[in-house]
């Protein structure tokens, strides 16, 4: 439809100005709540916008009035189609407490499969060492483990590690954690392969360790000292492995009829719950591991250590399985987001 | 591979159309180029500050070292495009923004995840994943751009433009045959006045001989739909003949009538 272009913009331009100013308004104060006023406003506006870009919808891309209205219709969408609560700050508390454990829960099967996995790469791992001791150089990529347990464990017990650079330590494994666990989530976009070749991998460093320590008759020294970390640490690798076995899945889409892009779309916040969730508990692993893991017997008791790992672990399960429970949610499938 | 677009396409629920010019690679990997050099000059300046601490304890001093390093390194992106609305500092220098593949209101949620699948785009070494993902993707998205629903658009603050003067208001020779200028308003195609409209408001980029070449071709066109009589174009060149025929268009001017026989 052909219009006189002067005439549209004289009629319409004041309208436009002041759709340009309230939107720089509300793009300053992002979380500032509308009033009804404002949202009414800002309604009527967009629509008188849309409406004057529909009219000249048939002037070609490059023109400048056309460039004009789209570039301001484009901003007021963003603003009017905000599904956030506005002016709702961030709990953390009530996030870590509540909306963490129900998103695990909601995709236990997710975890299982994780665990699953896991479990598969440490019984490699073991038996790997099992039939050939050689591979103990290949299979483990930390130097500390390669040694002699029976030594090592004289060693700790003689109080001849170093008792310098735990705080160093505790951050080194945090840092090193999670970036393990950000990349068993974002491997997940190779359609699930690489989340589950990374769990594996990790199950079979698992394996091979425990495998080693037990041979060697260390098996309480060994408890004693991965159960207070590992108790969370392991758990939140799995969480993470979780993570990335729903993105694999939601990008194969398997007897799923939603589109790729929805289910990606409502699946996000939920994987960014879960590795946040997975965050806080390294932190917690690191903390335990630098400070507690490291004191062997005689100065801090296996027998304490190990129950202090397997209360750990109880809470951990806990936590995970009942925190935040509410009434009328619902309980654990394998869909996406909500 | 899929045929790539230049712009972001967004239909809105009231049915109209908007577009977001699409960001380029090569745009990208520079903005984040400079990214990386703020990186390394707000870690060296936190390095710097936390080794103050090293007087109580150098453990200590070395542990935040180790936690700012990896801090920045991993939230800077999401940190920069949560405050400025989608841009890092380099995002802002080449005036590109991420914007959620919907036209919808970025959600923090979004921008985390398409950071934290960085990891993936990274592989094997310097975004090889990650630039041919964009590369084949329509809307130039890496890997973690198409998990989290969004697309980097170029941000170009588009002025209203003074139309005001655009087409003249000299005395318009052709207004006076309204006869023909009925016809010539019922037999224009609405794209083809579009096109002179457009080819008017950029004449002055135009060098010389294309800006000639260009309102010929307008001119025999719209010769070809309706015949003015020979006097009202005497003196009248392409271009102006076009300017005459687009205000006739898209403005409403008063017609000469002409008197009726008696």
């Amino acid at each position: 439809m052909i219009v006189d272009l002067e005439q549209f913009v004289a009629k319409n331009s004041s309208f436009w100005d002041e759709l340009a100013a309230l939107l720089a308004r509300i793009e300053q104060n992002p979380d500032k709540p509308f009033t009804l006023a404002e949202a009414e406003k800002l309604h009527y506006l967009y629509q008188r916008a849309v409406s004057g870009l529909g009219r000249i919808s048939g002037l070609p891309p490059s023109n400048e009035l056309r460039r004009y209205l789209e570039a301001l219709v484009a901003r007021a969408h963003v603003e009017l189609h905000d599904a956030r609560r506005r002016g709702t700050p961030f709990r953390p508390l009530a996030w870590f407490f509540g909306v963490f454990p129900r998103t695990f829960r909601r995709h236990f099967r997710a975890f299982l499969i994780a665990s699953l996995v896991t479990l598969l790469g440490a019984l490699f791992g073991g038996f790997a060492l099992a039939v050939d001791d050689t591979a103990k150089d290949t299979l483990l990529p930390f130097s500390h483990l390669l040694g002699d347990p029976k030594e090592r464990v004289l060693a700790e017990e003689a109080g001849d590690v170093q008792d310098e650079g735990r705080g160093t330590f505790a951050s080194f494994l945090f840092q090193n954690n999670l970036s393990v666990s950000i990349r068993t989530l974002a491997f997940g976009l190779f359609w699930g392969i690489g989340s589950v070749l990374l769990l594996f991998y990790n199950g079979v460093i698992l394996g091979a360790v425990c495998f080693d320590y037990v041979r060697a008759g260390e098996g309480v020294f060994l408890a004693g000292w991965l159960l207070p970390h590992g108790a969370t640490e392991i758990p939140s690798i799995l969480i993470a492995g979780q993570a990335g076995i729903l993105l694999g899945r939601a990008i194969i889409g398997w007897a799923d009829e939603t589109p790729l892009v929805e289910r990606l779309r409502s699946l996000a916040p939920d994987l960014v719950t879960l590795i946040g969730g997975v965050g806080v508990l390294l932190v917690c692993a690191a903390l335990v591991e630098s400070f507690l893991s490291q004191h062997h017997a005689p100065v801090l008791p296996y027998a304490a250590k190990i129950a202090f790992g397997v209360v750990e672990l109880i809470a951990l399960g806990a936590f995970l399985g009942m925190s935040g429970r509410q009434r009328g949610l619902p309980g654990r499938r394998w869909g996406y987001g909500k | 591979m899929a045929s790539r677009l230049d712009a972001l396409i967004v239909e809105t629920g009231d049915g109209v159309e908007f577009t977001l010019p699409l960001a380029g690679v090569m745009t990208r990997f520079l903005a984040w180029f400079l990214d990386l050099f703020v990186i390394g000059a707000i870690s060296t300046a936190g390095t710097q500050l936390v080794g103050l601490f090293s007087v109580f304890s150098s453990d200590a001093a070395q542990a935040f070292r180790i936690v700012l390093f990896f801090a920045v390194s991993t939230g800077y992106a999401f940190t920069c495009e949560w405050r400025l609305r989608g841009q890092t500092i380099g995002k802002r220098l080449f005036g590109i923004r991420v914007v959620d593949a919907e036209g919808m209101k970025l959600k923090v949620s979004q921008l985390i995840l398409r950071n934290l699948l960085r990891m993936a785009d990274m592989l094997p070494l310097a975004y090889v994943v990650g630039g041919a993902a964009m590369l084949l993707s329509k809307k130039a998205q890496r890997l973690g751009d198409f998990a989290a629903g969004t697309v980097v658009v170029r941000v170009v603050n588009w002025e209203l433009p003074a139309l005001a003067g655009l087409l003249g208001d000299e005395y318009n020779t052709l207004a006076e045959h309204a006869v023909v200028v009925a016809r010539l308003r019922r037999e224009v195609e609405p794209s083809a006045a579009q096109a002179a409209l457009g080819a008017l408001m950029r004449r002055e980029h135009l060098d010389a001989e294309h800006r000639v070449l260009l309102f010929g071709e307008f001119a025999r066109h719209f010769k070809s739909l309706v015949r003015f009589p020979e006097h009202a174009l005497t003196g009248m060149s392409d271009e102006r003949f076009v300017q005459n025929v687009v205000r006739l268009l898209f403005q409403k001017e008063k017609l000469k009538v002409p008197a009726a026989r008696t």
